[in-house]
Protein backbone atom coordinates (compact mmCIF):
# COMPACT_ATOMS: atom_id res chain seq x y z
CA UNK A 1 0.00 0.00 0.00
CA UNK A 2 2.90 2.43 1.13
CA UNK A 3 5.34 1.94 -1.26
CA UNK A 4 5.70 5.23 -2.64
CA UNK A 5 6.59 6.42 0.58
CA UNK A 6 10.02 8.10 0.06
CA UNK A 7 9.64 10.05 3.28
CA UNK A 8 8.87 7.17 5.80
CA UNK A 9 11.25 7.48 9.29
CA UNK A 10 10.82 4.52 11.05
CA UNK A 11 13.54 4.20 13.81
CA UNK A 12 12.90 6.64 16.25
CA UNK A 13 11.81 6.49 19.89
CA UNK A 14 9.10 3.82 19.11
CA UNK A 15 9.85 1.49 22.59
CA UNK A 16 8.10 3.05 24.86
CA UNK A 17 5.16 2.92 22.32
CA UNK A 18 5.53 -0.54 22.29
CA UNK A 19 5.91 -1.11 25.30
CA UNK A 20 2.52 0.64 26.09
CA UNK A 21 0.43 -0.92 23.64
CA UNK A 22 1.62 -3.81 25.30
CA UNK A 23 0.65 -3.60 28.83
CA UNK A 24 -2.47 -2.09 27.18
CA UNK A 25 -3.57 -5.19 25.90
CA UNK A 26 -2.84 -6.85 29.14
CA UNK A 27 -4.92 -4.31 30.84
CA UNK A 28 -7.75 -4.65 28.07
CA UNK A 29 -7.87 -8.50 28.89
CA UNK A 30 -8.23 -8.15 32.39
CA UNK A 31 -11.25 -5.81 31.53
CA UNK A 32 -12.55 -8.12 29.16
CA UNK A 33 -12.15 -11.17 31.95
CA UNK A 34 -13.97 -8.66 34.62
CA UNK A 35 -16.59 -7.65 32.04
CA UNK A 36 -19.79 -10.12 31.69
CA UNK A 37 -19.12 -10.42 27.69
CA UNK A 38 -16.63 -13.69 28.14
CA UNK A 39 -19.47 -15.47 30.14
CA UNK A 40 -22.37 -14.14 27.92
CA UNK A 41 -20.68 -15.63 25.18
CA UNK A 42 -20.12 -18.62 26.43
CA UNK A 43 -24.06 -18.97 27.91
CA UNK A 44 -25.18 -18.18 24.74
CA UNK A 45 -22.96 -21.15 23.21
CA UNK A 46 -23.78 -23.41 26.09
CA UNK A 47 -27.77 -22.63 25.80
CA UNK A 48 -27.57 -22.76 21.62
CA UNK A 49 -26.07 -26.82 21.75
CA UNK A 50 -28.37 -27.50 24.38
CA UNK A 51 -31.73 -26.70 22.49
CA UNK A 52 -29.68 -28.04 19.56
CA UNK A 53 -29.29 -31.79 21.65
CA UNK A 54 -33.19 -31.28 23.81
CA UNK A 55 -35.13 -30.74 20.28
CA UNK A 56 -32.97 -33.73 17.89
CA UNK A 57 -31.89 -36.38 20.47
CA UNK A 58 -33.86 -36.46 23.57
CA UNK A 59 -37.54 -34.84 22.61
CA UNK A 60 -37.13 -35.89 19.19
CA UNK A 61 -39.62 -33.15 18.40
CA UNK A 62 -41.06 -33.51 14.56
CA UNK A 63 -39.66 -31.91 11.94
CA UNK A 64 -36.09 -32.31 14.13
CA UNK A 65 -36.24 -36.20 14.60
CA UNK A 66 -34.10 -36.84 11.39
CA UNK A 67 -31.40 -34.05 11.70
CA UNK A 68 -28.17 -35.09 13.66
CA UNK A 69 -27.77 -34.06 17.18
CA UNK A 70 -24.65 -32.92 18.82
CA UNK A 71 -23.97 -35.55 20.34
CA UNK A 72 -23.74 -38.18 17.35
CA UNK A 73 -22.08 -35.41 15.09
CA UNK A 74 -19.06 -34.95 18.17
CA UNK A 75 -18.49 -38.74 17.88
CA UNK A 76 -18.45 -39.17 14.38
CA UNK A 77 -16.28 -36.21 14.11
CA UNK A 78 -13.59 -37.33 16.37
CA UNK A 79 -13.98 -41.01 15.81
CA UNK A 80 -11.12 -42.75 14.84
CA UNK A 81 -12.80 -45.23 12.86
CA UNK A 82 -15.68 -42.91 11.67
CA UNK A 83 -18.57 -44.95 9.85
CA UNK A 84 -18.97 -42.26 7.13
CA UNK A 85 -15.21 -41.99 6.36
CA UNK A 86 -14.96 -38.10 7.62
CA UNK A 87 -13.53 -37.52 10.68
CA UNK A 88 -10.38 -35.37 12.25
CA UNK A 89 -8.55 -38.54 11.52
CA UNK A 90 -8.82 -38.54 8.21
CA UNK A 91 -7.16 -37.20 5.63
CA UNK A 92 -9.95 -37.22 3.32
CA UNK A 93 -11.45 -34.25 5.56
CA UNK A 94 -8.50 -32.29 5.33
CA UNK A 95 -8.56 -32.65 1.94
CA UNK A 96 -12.13 -31.19 1.21
CA UNK A 97 -11.25 -28.48 3.80
CA UNK A 98 -8.34 -27.42 1.52
CA UNK A 99 -9.66 -27.46 -1.74
CA UNK A 100 -12.20 -25.11 -0.67
CA UNK A 101 -9.35 -22.83 0.96
CA UNK A 102 -7.85 -23.10 -2.30
CA UNK A 103 -10.57 -21.98 -4.24
CA UNK A 104 -12.12 -18.99 -2.30
CA UNK A 105 -7.92 -18.00 -1.57
CA UNK A 106 -8.19 -17.92 -6.00
CA UNK A 107 -11.24 -15.89 -6.25
CA UNK A 108 -10.64 -13.84 -3.51
CA UNK A 109 -6.70 -13.10 -4.64
CA UNK A 110 -8.61 -12.29 -8.33
CA UNK A 111 -11.05 -10.16 -7.33
CA UNK A 112 -8.74 -8.20 -4.60
CA UNK A 113 -6.63 -7.67 -7.14
CA UNK A 114 -8.57 -6.31 -10.14
CA UNK A 115 -11.85 -4.74 -8.02
CA UNK A 116 -9.70 -2.82 -5.28
CA UNK A 117 -8.06 -0.86 -8.40
CA UNK A 118 -11.22 -0.83 -10.60
CA UNK A 119 -13.26 1.08 -7.41
CA UNK A 120 -10.77 3.46 -6.57
CA UNK A 121 -10.14 4.34 -10.34
CA UNK A 122 -13.88 4.63 -10.54
CA UNK A 123 -14.20 6.82 -7.23
CA UNK A 124 -11.17 9.27 -8.32
CA UNK A 125 -11.76 9.64 -12.16
CA UNK A 126 -15.64 10.90 -12.95
CA UNK A 127 -15.19 10.35 -16.36
CA UNK A 128 -14.15 6.97 -15.56
CA UNK A 129 -17.21 6.28 -13.40
CA UNK A 130 -19.48 7.83 -16.05
CA UNK A 131 -18.21 4.90 -18.12
CA UNK A 132 -17.98 1.91 -16.09
CA UNK A 133 -20.55 2.39 -13.33
CA UNK A 134 -23.50 1.97 -15.10
CA UNK A 135 -22.73 -1.56 -16.44
CA UNK A 136 -21.35 -2.54 -12.79
CA UNK A 137 -24.82 -1.15 -11.09
CA UNK A 138 -26.59 -3.74 -13.63
CA UNK A 139 -24.51 -6.79 -13.27
CA UNK A 140 -23.82 -6.37 -9.53
CA UNK A 141 -27.75 -7.30 -8.25
CA UNK A 142 -27.88 -10.66 -11.02
CA UNK A 143 -27.93 -12.96 -8.04
CA UNK A 144 -24.81 -15.43 -8.33
CA UNK A 145 -26.80 -18.40 -8.99
CA UNK A 146 -27.97 -17.29 -12.14
CA UNK A 147 -24.27 -16.95 -13.62
CA UNK A 148 -24.68 -20.86 -13.49
CA UNK A 149 -25.34 -21.38 -16.62
CA UNK A 150 -22.80 -19.18 -18.42
CA UNK A 151 -20.18 -20.02 -16.33
CA UNK A 152 -20.46 -23.70 -17.55
CA UNK A 153 -21.00 -22.46 -21.20
CA UNK A 154 -17.66 -20.91 -20.67
CA UNK A 155 -15.78 -22.82 -18.37
CA UNK A 156 -15.92 -26.35 -19.51
CA UNK A 157 -13.64 -27.36 -17.06
CA UNK A 158 -15.89 -27.66 -13.04
CA UNK A 159 -12.52 -26.33 -11.32
CA UNK A 160 -12.49 -22.65 -13.65
CA UNK A 161 -16.36 -22.31 -13.40
CA UNK A 162 -16.70 -22.71 -9.70
CA UNK A 163 -13.85 -20.15 -9.30
CA UNK A 164 -15.27 -18.12 -11.80
CA UNK A 165 -18.65 -17.98 -10.05
CA UNK A 166 -17.20 -17.33 -6.61
CA UNK A 167 -15.08 -14.56 -7.88
CA UNK A 168 -17.70 -12.78 -9.24
CA UNK A 169 -19.68 -12.24 -6.12
CA UNK A 170 -16.53 -11.33 -4.39
CA UNK A 171 -15.11 -8.46 -7.25
CA UNK A 172 -18.43 -6.25 -6.88
CA UNK A 173 -18.17 -6.36 -3.39
CA UNK A 174 -14.72 -4.87 -3.44
CA UNK A 175 -15.40 -2.49 -6.28
CA UNK A 176 -17.85 -1.09 -4.87
CA UNK A 177 -16.52 -1.10 -1.35
CA UNK A 178 -13.40 0.75 -2.84
CA UNK A 179 -15.19 3.12 -4.63
CA UNK A 180 -17.63 4.29 -1.98
CA UNK A 181 -14.25 4.37 0.20
CA UNK A 182 -12.71 7.06 -2.07
CA UNK A 183 -16.18 9.05 -2.14
CA UNK A 184 -15.95 9.57 1.15
CA UNK A 185 -12.48 11.05 1.28
CA UNK A 186 -13.09 15.00 2.56
CA UNK A 187 -12.46 16.93 -0.38
CA UNK A 188 -9.75 19.41 1.63
CA UNK A 189 -7.28 16.50 1.86
CA UNK A 190 -7.50 16.36 -2.16
CA UNK A 191 -7.14 20.49 -1.94
CA UNK A 192 -4.24 20.66 0.99
CA UNK A 193 -2.25 17.59 -1.64
CA UNK A 194 -2.46 20.05 -4.25
CA UNK A 195 -1.29 22.51 -2.32
CA UNK A 196 1.70 21.12 -1.00
CA UNK A 197 2.20 20.52 -4.66
CA UNK A 198 1.26 16.60 -5.14
CA UNK A 199 1.25 15.22 -8.97
CA UNK A 200 -1.91 12.67 -10.03
CA UNK A 201 0.58 9.98 -8.77
CA UNK A 202 0.83 11.17 -5.65
CA UNK A 203 -2.40 11.95 -4.87
CA UNK A 204 -3.33 8.18 -5.76
CA UNK A 205 -1.18 6.61 -3.39
CA UNK A 206 -0.83 9.29 -0.79
CA UNK A 207 -4.58 10.21 -0.33
CA UNK A 208 -6.99 8.00 -2.38
CA UNK A 209 -5.35 4.61 -1.26
CA UNK A 210 -4.99 5.63 2.34
CA UNK A 211 -8.07 6.89 2.47
CA UNK A 212 -10.47 4.37 0.66
CA UNK A 213 -8.21 1.68 3.11
CA UNK A 214 -11.11 1.19 6.07
CA UNK A 215 -13.65 0.98 3.35
CA UNK A 216 -11.58 -1.41 0.91
CA UNK A 217 -11.13 -3.59 4.59
CA UNK A 218 -15.11 -3.66 5.11
CA UNK A 219 -15.40 -4.66 1.43
CA UNK A 220 -12.85 -7.33 2.00
CA UNK A 221 -14.69 -8.68 4.57
CA UNK A 222 -17.91 -8.53 2.73
CA UNK A 223 -16.01 -10.05 -0.05
CA UNK A 224 -14.75 -12.49 1.48
CA UNK A 225 -18.44 -13.34 2.89
CA UNK A 226 -20.14 -14.13 -0.41
CA UNK A 227 -16.72 -15.77 -1.77
CA UNK A 228 -17.93 -18.68 0.99
CA UNK A 229 -21.74 -18.35 0.32
CA UNK A 230 -20.86 -18.86 -4.02
CA UNK A 231 -17.83 -21.50 -3.42
CA UNK A 232 -20.60 -23.71 -1.38
CA UNK A 233 -23.13 -23.13 -3.95
CA UNK A 234 -20.86 -23.57 -6.76
CA UNK A 235 -19.63 -26.60 -5.24
CA UNK A 236 -22.81 -28.53 -4.93
CA UNK A 237 -23.41 -27.95 -8.10
CA UNK A 238 -20.38 -28.51 -9.92
CA UNK A 239 -17.60 -29.64 -7.63
CA UNK A 240 -15.63 -33.19 -6.90
CA UNK A 241 -14.06 -31.97 -3.81
CA UNK A 242 -14.62 -29.27 -1.78
CA UNK A 243 -16.72 -28.85 2.02
CA UNK A 244 -20.01 -28.10 -0.65
CA UNK A 245 -19.70 -31.08 -2.49
CA UNK A 246 -19.36 -33.07 0.75
CA UNK A 247 -22.24 -31.26 2.32
CA UNK A 248 -24.41 -32.12 -0.62
CA UNK A 249 -22.78 -35.62 -1.73
CA UNK A 250 -23.41 -36.86 2.50
CA UNK A 251 -26.86 -35.59 1.88
CA UNK A 252 -27.38 -38.11 -1.14
CA UNK A 253 -25.43 -40.91 0.56
CA UNK A 254 -27.67 -40.27 3.68
CA UNK A 255 -24.47 -39.37 5.77
CA UNK A 256 -26.26 -37.00 8.07
CA UNK A 257 -24.02 -36.39 10.58
CA UNK A 258 -21.26 -35.60 8.12
CA UNK A 259 -23.41 -32.44 6.42
CA UNK A 260 -23.23 -30.84 9.94
CA UNK A 261 -19.67 -31.60 10.44
CA UNK A 262 -18.86 -29.76 7.05
CA UNK A 263 -21.19 -27.04 7.93
CA UNK A 264 -20.06 -26.01 11.25
CA UNK A 265 -16.27 -26.38 9.37
CA UNK A 266 -17.26 -23.72 7.54
CA UNK A 267 -19.12 -21.45 9.99
CA UNK A 268 -15.65 -21.92 11.72
CA UNK A 269 -13.12 -21.14 8.51
CA UNK A 270 -15.37 -18.26 7.38
CA UNK A 271 -15.28 -16.49 11.32
CA UNK A 272 -11.28 -16.86 11.12
CA UNK A 273 -10.80 -15.45 7.50
CA UNK A 274 -13.16 -12.62 8.52
CA UNK A 275 -11.21 -11.91 11.56
CA UNK A 276 -7.35 -12.84 9.42
CA UNK A 277 -8.99 -9.68 7.34
CA UNK A 278 -9.75 -7.78 10.54
CA UNK A 279 -6.41 -8.19 11.66
CA UNK A 280 -4.49 -7.33 8.78
CA UNK A 281 -6.45 -4.23 8.35
CA UNK A 282 -5.74 -3.04 11.89
CA UNK A 283 -2.47 -3.33 10.72
CA UNK A 284 -2.49 -1.44 8.23
CA UNK A 285 -4.70 1.24 9.74
CA UNK A 286 -2.72 2.12 13.12
CA UNK A 287 -3.62 5.54 12.51
CA UNK A 288 -7.08 4.90 13.18
CA UNK A 289 -6.74 2.60 15.96
CA UNK A 290 -4.25 4.35 18.31
CA UNK A 291 -6.47 7.72 18.31
CA UNK A 292 -7.09 8.80 22.06
CA UNK A 293 -10.23 10.39 21.53
CA UNK B 1 4.97 29.32 25.44
CA UNK B 2 7.69 29.27 23.43
CA UNK B 3 9.72 32.82 23.54
CA UNK B 4 10.47 34.90 20.48
CA UNK B 5 14.15 35.03 20.12
CA UNK B 6 15.12 35.23 17.20
CA UNK B 7 18.99 34.07 17.20
CA UNK B 8 18.72 30.56 15.59
CA UNK B 9 22.47 29.73 15.18
CA UNK B 10 21.82 27.32 12.08
CA UNK B 11 20.79 29.64 8.83
CA UNK B 12 19.22 26.95 7.25
CA UNK B 13 15.48 27.66 7.77
CA UNK B 14 14.72 30.32 5.87
CA UNK B 15 11.59 31.53 8.24
CA UNK B 16 14.26 33.82 9.59
CA UNK B 17 14.02 36.42 7.13
CA UNK B 18 12.95 39.81 8.05
CA UNK B 19 12.02 41.13 5.57
CA UNK B 20 9.27 39.56 3.00
CA UNK B 21 10.53 37.38 0.04
CA UNK B 22 7.19 38.56 -1.76
CA UNK B 23 3.91 38.03 -1.68
CA UNK B 24 2.16 41.00 -3.19
CA UNK B 25 -1.17 40.13 -3.46
CA UNK B 26 -3.16 42.71 -6.15
CA UNK B 27 -7.16 41.79 -6.91
CA UNK B 28 -8.71 43.95 -9.50
CA UNK B 29 -12.35 44.14 -10.58
CA UNK B 30 -12.53 40.26 -9.31
CA UNK B 31 -16.13 39.11 -9.95
CA UNK B 32 -17.37 35.82 -9.48
CA UNK B 33 -20.80 34.59 -10.54
CA UNK B 34 -22.14 30.76 -9.47
CA UNK B 35 -24.52 29.31 -11.78
CA UNK B 36 -26.28 26.82 -9.64
CA UNK B 37 -29.64 25.23 -11.05
CA UNK B 38 -29.57 28.73 -13.21
CA UNK B 39 -29.94 31.10 -10.78
CA UNK B 40 -26.83 32.85 -11.40
CA UNK B 41 -25.48 33.94 -7.86
CA UNK B 42 -22.91 37.06 -7.84
CA UNK B 43 -20.45 36.00 -5.27
CA UNK B 44 -18.04 38.87 -5.74
CA UNK B 45 -18.49 41.81 -7.81
CA UNK B 46 -15.80 44.13 -9.15
CA UNK B 47 -13.55 42.98 -6.22
CA UNK B 48 -10.31 45.13 -5.70
CA UNK B 49 -7.40 44.97 -3.09
CA UNK B 50 -3.83 45.49 -2.78
CA UNK B 51 -2.25 43.46 -0.06
CA UNK B 52 1.75 44.01 0.45
CA UNK B 53 4.45 41.60 0.52
CA UNK B 54 4.08 40.30 4.21
CA UNK B 55 1.05 41.85 5.21
CA UNK B 56 -1.65 40.44 7.63
CA UNK B 57 -4.35 41.04 5.65
CA UNK B 58 -7.67 39.88 7.68
CA UNK B 59 -10.95 39.71 5.89
CA UNK B 60 -14.32 40.01 7.84
CA UNK B 61 -17.71 40.22 6.39
CA UNK B 62 -21.29 38.80 7.00
CA UNK B 63 -21.58 34.82 5.80
CA UNK B 64 -21.94 34.23 2.62
CA UNK B 65 -20.45 37.65 1.28
CA UNK B 66 -17.26 35.76 -0.88
CA UNK B 67 -14.75 35.94 1.46
CA UNK B 68 -14.16 32.07 0.96
CA UNK B 69 -14.69 32.38 -2.74
CA UNK B 70 -11.75 35.02 -3.03
CA UNK B 71 -9.51 32.90 -1.41
CA UNK B 72 -10.41 29.91 -3.26
CA UNK B 73 -9.59 31.54 -6.44
CA UNK B 74 -6.48 32.82 -5.07
CA UNK B 75 -5.47 29.30 -4.01
CA UNK B 76 -6.12 27.86 -7.24
CA UNK B 77 -9.35 25.81 -6.07
CA UNK B 78 -11.56 27.45 -8.76
CA UNK B 79 -11.64 30.36 -11.38
CA UNK B 80 -13.01 33.63 -11.07
CA UNK B 81 -15.47 34.68 -13.88
CA UNK B 82 -13.85 38.41 -14.42
CA UNK B 83 -10.94 40.44 -13.13
CA UNK B 84 -7.36 39.30 -12.81
CA UNK B 85 -5.33 38.70 -9.61
CA UNK B 86 -1.54 39.30 -9.75
CA UNK B 87 1.17 37.88 -7.16
CA UNK B 88 4.56 39.83 -7.12
CA UNK B 89 3.29 41.82 -10.52
CA UNK B 90 2.83 38.46 -12.29
CA UNK B 91 -0.89 37.20 -13.21
CA UNK B 92 -1.76 33.93 -11.36
CA UNK B 93 -5.27 34.09 -12.91
CA UNK B 94 -7.98 36.05 -14.58
CA UNK B 95 -11.64 35.46 -15.74
CA UNK B 96 -9.90 33.43 -18.88
CA UNK B 97 -7.33 31.14 -16.97
CA UNK B 98 -7.48 29.47 -13.62
CA UNK B 99 -4.27 29.48 -11.37
CA UNK B 100 -3.10 25.97 -10.62
CA UNK B 101 -2.96 25.11 -6.76
CA UNK B 102 0.70 25.53 -5.76
CA UNK B 103 3.11 25.38 -2.79
CA UNK B 104 3.94 29.05 -2.53
CA UNK B 105 0.39 29.99 -1.79
CA UNK B 106 -0.59 27.59 1.07
CA UNK B 107 -4.36 27.09 2.53
CA UNK B 108 -4.94 26.26 6.09
CA UNK B 109 -8.04 24.57 6.33
CA UNK B 110 -11.37 25.81 8.03
CA UNK B 111 -11.84 22.22 10.03
CA UNK B 112 -7.91 21.13 9.43
CA UNK B 113 -6.82 18.98 6.25
CA UNK B 114 -3.98 16.84 8.49
CA UNK B 115 -3.75 13.79 6.52
CA UNK B 116 -4.86 11.23 9.11
CA UNK B 117 -3.17 8.67 7.72
CA UNK B 118 0.31 9.84 8.17
CA UNK B 119 2.14 10.31 11.42
CA UNK B 120 3.12 14.39 12.17
CA UNK B 121 6.07 14.02 10.56
CA UNK B 122 5.16 12.30 7.31
CA UNK B 123 2.20 15.04 7.27
CA UNK B 124 4.78 18.15 7.81
CA UNK B 125 7.27 16.56 5.22
CA UNK B 126 4.93 16.04 2.55
CA UNK B 127 5.17 18.79 0.34
CA UNK B 128 8.86 18.46 0.69
CA UNK B 129 8.42 14.86 -0.31
CA UNK B 130 5.95 15.07 -3.31
CA UNK B 131 8.02 17.59 -4.58
CA UNK B 132 11.13 15.85 -4.32
CA UNK B 133 12.90 18.96 -3.08
CA UNK B 134 14.50 18.09 0.17
CA UNK B 135 16.63 15.12 0.97
CA UNK B 136 14.76 12.64 3.62
CA UNK B 137 17.16 13.64 6.54
CA UNK B 138 17.56 17.44 5.36
CA UNK B 139 13.29 17.28 5.64
CA UNK B 140 13.33 15.52 8.89
CA UNK B 141 15.46 18.30 10.80
CA UNK B 142 14.04 20.83 8.77
CA UNK B 143 10.38 19.50 10.32
CA UNK B 144 11.82 19.31 13.67
CA UNK B 145 13.22 22.54 13.68
CA UNK B 146 10.18 24.13 13.18
CA UNK B 147 7.34 22.18 15.31
CA UNK B 148 9.89 23.05 17.54
CA UNK B 149 9.67 26.69 17.02
CA UNK B 150 6.52 26.19 17.42
CA UNK B 151 6.31 24.57 20.85
CA UNK B 152 5.80 21.13 19.39
CA UNK B 153 7.97 18.14 20.48
CA UNK B 154 7.93 14.83 21.35
CA UNK B 155 5.00 14.23 19.09
CA UNK B 156 6.86 13.66 15.62
CA UNK B 157 5.38 9.87 15.43
CA UNK B 158 2.46 10.71 16.77
CA UNK B 159 -0.87 10.64 14.48
CA UNK B 160 -2.89 13.57 14.13
CA UNK B 161 -5.92 11.68 15.98
CA UNK B 162 -3.61 11.19 19.20
CA UNK B 163 -2.67 15.00 19.56
CA UNK B 164 -4.94 18.12 20.19
CA UNK B 165 -6.83 19.63 18.21
CA UNK B 166 -4.47 23.22 18.96
CA UNK B 167 -1.14 21.29 18.26
CA UNK B 168 -2.77 19.50 15.32
CA UNK B 169 -3.42 23.46 13.73
CA UNK B 170 -0.26 24.32 14.84
CA UNK B 171 1.21 21.13 12.74
CA UNK B 172 -0.49 22.33 10.12
CA UNK B 173 0.58 25.94 9.54
CA UNK B 174 4.43 24.00 10.31
CA UNK B 175 3.43 21.66 7.39
CA UNK B 176 2.55 24.77 5.35
CA UNK B 177 6.01 26.81 6.42
CA UNK B 178 8.04 23.68 5.57
CA UNK B 179 6.78 24.79 1.74
CA UNK B 180 8.19 28.15 2.37
CA UNK B 181 5.43 30.17 0.83
CA UNK B 182 4.82 33.46 -0.34
CA UNK B 183 1.29 33.73 0.91
CA UNK B 184 -0.33 31.48 4.10
CA UNK B 185 -4.23 31.72 2.66
CA UNK B 186 -6.27 30.88 6.40
CA UNK B 187 -10.29 30.17 5.99
CA UNK B 188 -11.23 30.72 9.60
CA UNK B 189 -9.00 28.44 10.87
CA UNK B 190 -9.57 28.91 14.43
CA UNK B 191 -13.35 28.78 14.49
CA UNK B 192 -14.33 25.72 16.08
CA UNK B 193 -11.70 26.41 19.65
CA UNK B 194 -12.46 27.50 23.11
CA UNK B 195 -11.80 31.15 23.81
CA UNK B 196 -8.40 29.65 25.61
CA UNK B 197 -7.35 27.70 22.76
CA UNK B 198 -7.67 30.78 20.36
CA UNK B 199 -5.56 32.68 22.87
CA UNK B 200 -2.63 29.93 22.41
CA UNK B 201 -3.23 29.98 18.96
CA UNK B 202 -3.20 33.77 17.98
CA UNK B 203 0.17 34.10 20.23
CA UNK B 204 1.44 30.92 18.65
CA UNK B 205 1.00 32.47 14.81
CA UNK B 206 1.62 36.01 15.68
CA UNK B 207 5.59 34.47 16.91
CA UNK B 208 5.73 32.41 13.21
CA UNK B 209 4.05 36.00 11.25
CA UNK B 210 6.88 37.93 13.24
CA UNK B 211 9.46 35.82 12.55
CA UNK B 212 8.97 35.06 8.95
CA UNK B 213 7.14 38.11 7.58
CA UNK B 214 5.24 36.24 5.16
CA UNK B 215 1.92 37.17 3.50
CA UNK B 216 -1.06 36.26 5.80
CA UNK B 217 -4.54 36.06 4.03
CA UNK B 218 -6.76 35.55 7.13
CA UNK B 219 -10.53 35.18 7.02
CA UNK B 220 -12.69 35.03 10.00
CA UNK B 221 -16.13 36.46 11.54
CA UNK B 222 -14.07 36.83 14.55
CA UNK B 223 -13.73 40.79 14.84
CA UNK B 224 -11.48 41.09 17.74
CA UNK B 225 -9.64 38.18 16.15
CA UNK B 226 -9.24 39.96 12.92
CA UNK B 227 -7.86 43.60 14.98
CA UNK B 228 -5.40 41.59 17.44
CA UNK B 229 -3.99 39.91 14.22
CA UNK B 230 -4.42 42.48 11.14
CA UNK B 231 -2.48 44.99 10.04
CA UNK B 232 -5.19 46.23 7.47
CA UNK B 233 -8.84 44.47 8.37
CA UNK B 234 -10.88 44.56 5.32
CA UNK B 235 -14.33 44.76 5.95
CA UNK B 236 -16.36 42.70 3.03
CA UNK B 237 -19.91 43.87 2.23
CA UNK B 238 -22.76 41.30 2.12
CA UNK B 239 -23.46 39.25 -1.15
CA UNK B 240 -22.42 40.77 -3.47
CA UNK B 241 -19.16 41.00 -2.15
CA UNK B 242 -16.88 43.73 -2.45
CA UNK B 243 -14.39 45.20 -0.12
CA UNK B 244 -16.10 48.13 1.55
CA UNK B 245 -13.81 49.50 3.73
CA UNK B 246 -9.74 48.81 4.85
CA UNK B 247 -9.27 50.02 8.41
CA UNK B 248 -5.68 49.64 9.77
CA UNK B 249 -4.16 48.34 12.35
CA UNK B 250 -1.89 50.54 13.72
CA UNK B 251 -1.09 49.04 17.02
CA UNK B 252 2.81 48.09 17.46
CA UNK B 253 4.07 44.61 16.86
CA UNK B 254 5.31 42.42 18.45
CA UNK B 255 1.67 42.16 19.73
CA UNK B 256 0.71 40.74 22.85
CA UNK B 257 -3.19 40.02 24.77
CA UNK B 258 -2.21 43.38 27.02
CA UNK B 259 -3.25 45.40 23.70
CA UNK B 260 -6.68 44.36 24.11
CA UNK B 261 -7.21 47.23 26.95
CA UNK B 262 -5.35 49.44 25.23
CA UNK B 263 -7.41 52.34 24.26
CA UNK B 264 -6.54 52.42 20.62
CA UNK B 265 -7.85 48.71 20.10
CA UNK B 266 -11.04 49.55 21.42
CA UNK B 267 -11.26 52.53 19.20
CA UNK B 268 -10.55 50.18 15.93
CA UNK B 269 -12.76 47.93 17.28
CA UNK B 270 -15.48 49.70 17.81
CA UNK B 271 -14.88 51.20 14.06
CA UNK B 272 -14.64 47.41 12.73
CA UNK B 273 -17.90 46.97 14.78
CA UNK B 274 -20.15 49.25 13.48
CA UNK B 275 -18.88 48.36 9.53
CA UNK B 276 -19.43 44.85 9.97
CA UNK B 277 -22.48 45.43 12.00
CA UNK B 278 -24.34 47.60 9.00
CA UNK B 279 -23.39 44.79 6.66
CA UNK B 280 -24.73 41.97 8.60
CA UNK B 281 -28.14 44.34 8.83
CA UNK B 282 -28.68 44.00 5.91
CA UNK B 283 -27.47 40.69 4.86
CA UNK B 284 -29.93 39.35 7.56
CA UNK B 285 -32.75 41.29 6.36
CA UNK B 286 -31.74 40.05 2.38
CA UNK B 287 -32.04 36.69 4.02
CA UNK B 288 -35.38 37.30 5.48
CA UNK B 289 -36.64 38.61 2.05
CA UNK B 290 -35.06 35.52 0.56
CA UNK B 291 -36.77 33.42 3.15
CA UNK B 292 -40.60 35.46 2.30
Amino acid sequence: MQTEQTLTVKEVDVKDVQVSSFSLFFFRLKLWIKSPTPYLTLLGLILFILTWWLTTEVWKLPRFEKLPGPVSVVTEWISKDPSYGISIYTPEYYQHIWRSIIRVLEAFGLATILGVPLGLFMGWKKTFKDFTFPVMEILRPIPMLAWVPLAILMFPEREMAIIYLTFLASFFATALNALLGVESIDESYFRAAHCLGAKDRHIFFRVVVPGALPFIFTGLQISMGVAWFSLVAGEMLAGEFGLGYLIWNSFILVQYPVIVIAMITLGVIGWASSAMIRFVGTLLMKWQARGLT
Amino acid sequence: MTNTENTCPSGTSEMHKNEPAGGKISIRNATKLYDPDGANVLALDNCSMEIEAGEFCVIVGPSGCGKTTLLNAIAGFHGITSGQIDIDGKMLCSGARKADPGADRIVVFQNGALFPWYTVLENVTFGPAVQGKMSKEVARKEAEQILAEMGLKGILHNYPSEISSGMRRRVEIARAMMNDPNVLLMDEPYRAMDALTKTIMHKNLLDVYDRSKKTVFFITHDLEEAIFLGTKVYVMTTRPGKIKKVINVDLPRPRDYKILSSDRYLELKLEVIESVHEEAKKAFEAGERELA
